[in-house]
């Protein structure tokens, strides 16, 4: 049953993918959504049998590599992080499929996206199944290649192509780290098995690697580079450019890759090494400050996008900031069930997006949509329950997790336990969540409530999707408002012993019962600033306000946030091209093409002839000459044999002459 | 200096004479063959001291031999000096360079 949950998606990647030519567009549909839902259903068992009645499955079921003392075997570890993982990935998945039906039904490569789908799904699956890294990494590997497929899905658009590659090579670094950290991994621990690294972290928190002349702890060095992996896949600052731009795939990809799982690894891959990294202070500061800075920063560029789905991506961007950072504050299950109630509101709020824009013949940019309240009004009332759960309104999904991040984040205020970077990450935290208010409201205010911006043929054909998109809508809709209050004495309630051993978080580092006693007022605050972000964006949006923010600098200031604080600019000018430029001077035109052409081939091909030409020329046809080459030969001949001139001398006077 | 002039010595001196006789001869060839013959002559001289100071008769045949072929080699030499000259009707070395490398 538990291998049928990853072979289920693969058998229907396969049939769909081989075989779509003959079962066709229904024949393919029917497979994949079956196999989807199956894998489902047998998650669900799994995640009953593993979490609630406590029994931890590791099947291995053949031996892989085997040299030296590095041994690797497939095998499949479900314990309550992976089940938890195992449930949201197939939920989302099979949610994606079933509305991808309709969405895509007009498609003429239906068999093949339903295949990438699954392909994803299973790549997925391996990532959390793994119990040890090199498995891990191959699904890691392969989500980055189902990324690609998905994001590359209508190939012959140019914007496709680029994200897509943008998206495979910017992950790529970050799959740099990861094998790093991996080598380092094996390096220390000798071994690449969870169960090994996660019991013997403990004793080597002391050990230091000798690296040119400094010693640094070994966890430390482990930790960093897989938070380098993680930053990569989570598209945390530095690495994050490639988020907002793989929205060019189809809107379902977005909804599956982009929001609910594949980002999910690294914050994943931080929580499942939560032993590991929960022993390096460094690390962890590592985690707050990045997270926090993703969070914020991603916050305030969504502020100011204008494309329906880019606003979401950044708000996928600023959740996993907090995500991370949650981490780094050493609270890995609100982390986890910040992960799982953010994978159903998102996924809702791109699949909510998917339903606009399929209502609007493709449209996607914000300032060309409006008033669709009164065509849309399911789509409408889903998309708000989205946005208020992302926002964290009291009693939806939002609110239990991401709102406890920040309380836990709070406690870093008081003064016993004062810590710079819990400050940093609060004050990030809590302004983010403003802005997040801020641009939920904007994109409901721009595509639902303003006036109407869009052609009279666009509004005249809109209409709500059919049962088909909307049921999958409703489903997430649902879990948008329940998950959380369901799931929080679960993941979160104090004394839980859901996780048993798959998270560890040191006596040390926990502050659970520190914030259920914070102060009222900072329990209240991340509350008061959604307010006040709502309230801003319905004053510039309803109110004749905004006549008053145009000037220069309001402008200025919302260009940079539009152009993501000019990330990609800076980026391209200052890596990108040079390094291009670099691989085409020096290493192509210079290095490949110039010096070891010319050292090797080319350099002799042109050397040879100019020899054999003056050895040529010293055949004059004077008979003396000849005589004097003779006498010559022979008298060094003689003077070698008899020991009288050295070989050495000898050598280097020909090739003086020569 | 009566020490200096002794067998060995002397016929050596008449093989680098012969060498330079057809080293910086640049005219004439029938000086070219002469210098050759008289290299062949300090060999077969050279040889035959050799078998009188060894108290061998091998070089005396060596010598015996050398001689035969320097009279069939001068023989034919001149044979081909004489074709040469009749098509040529020149017998100068430096006008000799048909085959240039």
């Amino acid at each position: 049953m538990y291998l049928l949950i990853l072979w289920l998606p693969l058998c229907g990647s396969i049939f769909s993918g081989f075989l779509g030519r003959f079962l066709g567009h229904k024949g393919s549909s029917i497979v994949s959504v079956i196999c989807v839902l199956l894998s489902m259903f047998l998650s669900f068992l799994a995640f009953y049998e593993v979490g609630f009645m406590g029994l931890n499955y590791c099947i291995v079921l053949s031996p892989w590599i085997e040299v030296g003392i590095l041994k690797v075997s497939w095998s499949f570890l479900f314990d309550s992080l992976t089940v938890t993982m195992l449930v949201v990935i197939t939920v989302i998945s099979s949610l994606v499929h079933l509305y991808s039906l309709e969405y895509m039904q007009n498609d003429p490569h239906l068999p093949r996206f339903m295949s990438f789908l699954e392909i994803f799904t299973f790549f997925m699956l391996v990532l959390v199944t793994a119990d040890n890294l090199i498995q891990m990494f191959v699904g890691w590997e392969g989500v980055g290649l189902a990324s690609y497929l998905l994001i590359n899905f209508w190939f012959t658009r140019l914007a496709a192509n680029q994200s897509a590659i943008k998206a495979l090579v910017v992950n790529r670094i970050g799959d740099f780290g990861l094998s790093l950290g991996i080598l380092t991994v094996f390096y220390i621990f000798q071994s690449v098995d969870y169960f090994i690294i996660f019991s013997l972290s403990p004793l080597f928190s002391g050990y230091c690697l000798n690296i040119g002349g400094s010693n640094i702890s070994g966890l430390t060095l482990i930790g960093i580079f897989l938070f380098v992996g993680a930053v990569g896949k989570s598209a945390q600052l530095g690495l994050h450019t490639w988020l907002p731009d793989a929205m060019e795939g189809p809107t379902p990809v977005s909804a599956l890759i982009h929001a609910a799982t594949m980002v999910t690894a690294g914050v994943f891959l931080l929580i499942r090494f939560s032993p590991l990294i929960e022993f390096s202070s460094v690390v962890l500061n590592i985690l707050v400050l990045f997270g926090s800075l993703t969070a914020f920063f991603a916050g305030m560029s969504g502020v100011f996008q204008n494309d329906l789905k880019r606003v979401i991506a950044y708000s996928t961007c600023s959740q996993l900031g907090y995500m991370v950072f949650a981490c780094g504050i050493s609270c890995y299950n609100v982390s986890m069930f910040h992960l799982a109630n953010h994978a159903f509101f998102k996924a809702l709020l791109f699949l909510s997006a998917g339903s606009v824009i399929h209502a609007l013949a493709n449209e996607q940019d914000m300032r060309r949509m409006g008033s669709l309240i009164r065509f849309l009004p399911l789509t409408y009332s889903l998309m708000l329950i989205g946005s208020l759960a992302l926002i964290g309104f009291p009693f939806l999904t939002g609110f239990y997790s991401k709102d406890f991040i920040l309380e836990l984040a709070q406690v870093t205020l008081n003064k016993n336990i004062y810590s710079l970077e819990g400050a940093f990450a609060c004050w990030l935290g809590n302004l983010s969540v403003f802005f997040t208010a801020f641009y939920s409201f904007r994109l409901i205010y721009l595509t639902f409530v303003n006036s109407v911006n869009t052609t009279r043929r666009n509004i005249s054909t809109s209409h709500e999707p059919s049962l088909l998109m909307l049921t999958p809508l409703v489903i997430l809709g649902f879990g948008s408002i329940f998950t959380g209050y369901l799931g929080k004495d679960l993941f979160i309630g104090l004394g839980t012993d859901f996780w048993k051993s798959s998270i560890i978080i040191l006596p040390l580092n926990s502050y659970f019962i520190e914030a259920e006693w914070l102060n009222i007022n900072s329990k209240w605050l991340p509350f008061g600033l959604s307010i006040i972000g709502i309230s801003l964006a319905t004053i510039i949006n309803i109110t004749k306000t905004h006549i008053y923010l145009y000037n220069t600098f309001y402008r200025n200031i919302c260009f940079l946030i539009n152009k993501k604080w000019y990330w990609d600019v800076l980026y391209n000018r200052f890596f990108i091209y040079p390094i291009l430029n670099f691989g085409y001077l020096v290493s192509f035109k210079n290095l490949d093409r110039g010096f070891i052409e010319l050292a090797g081939p080319y350099g002799f091909s042109k050397i040879i002839p100019t020899w054999a030409y003056i050895f040529s020329k010293l055949q004059t046809g004077q008979l003396s000459h000849y005589l004097f080459f003779i006498v010559l030969g022979a008298c060094i001949f003689l003077l070698v044999i008899f020991n009288q001139i050295q070989l050495l001398v000898f050598y280097s006077v020909l090739i003086f002459f020569i | 200096m009566l020490v200096y002039i002794n067998s060995t010595n002397t016929s050596i001196l008449l093989f680098l004479i012969s060498v330079l006789g057809i080293f910086l001869n640049q005219k004439n060839i029938l000086v070219m063959l002469m210098s050759l013959e008289m290299m062949f002559l300090s060999v077969s001289f050279n040889l035959i001291f050799a078998s009188i100071y060894l108290d061998d008769i091998t070089g005396q045949i060596f010598s015996l031999l050398i001689l035969t072929v320097a009279a069939a080699e001068s023989s034919i030499g001149l044979a081909i000096l004489v074709i040469y000259y009749r098509i040529r009707s020149v017998i100068t070395v430096e006008l000799m360079h048909l085959m240039k490398g």
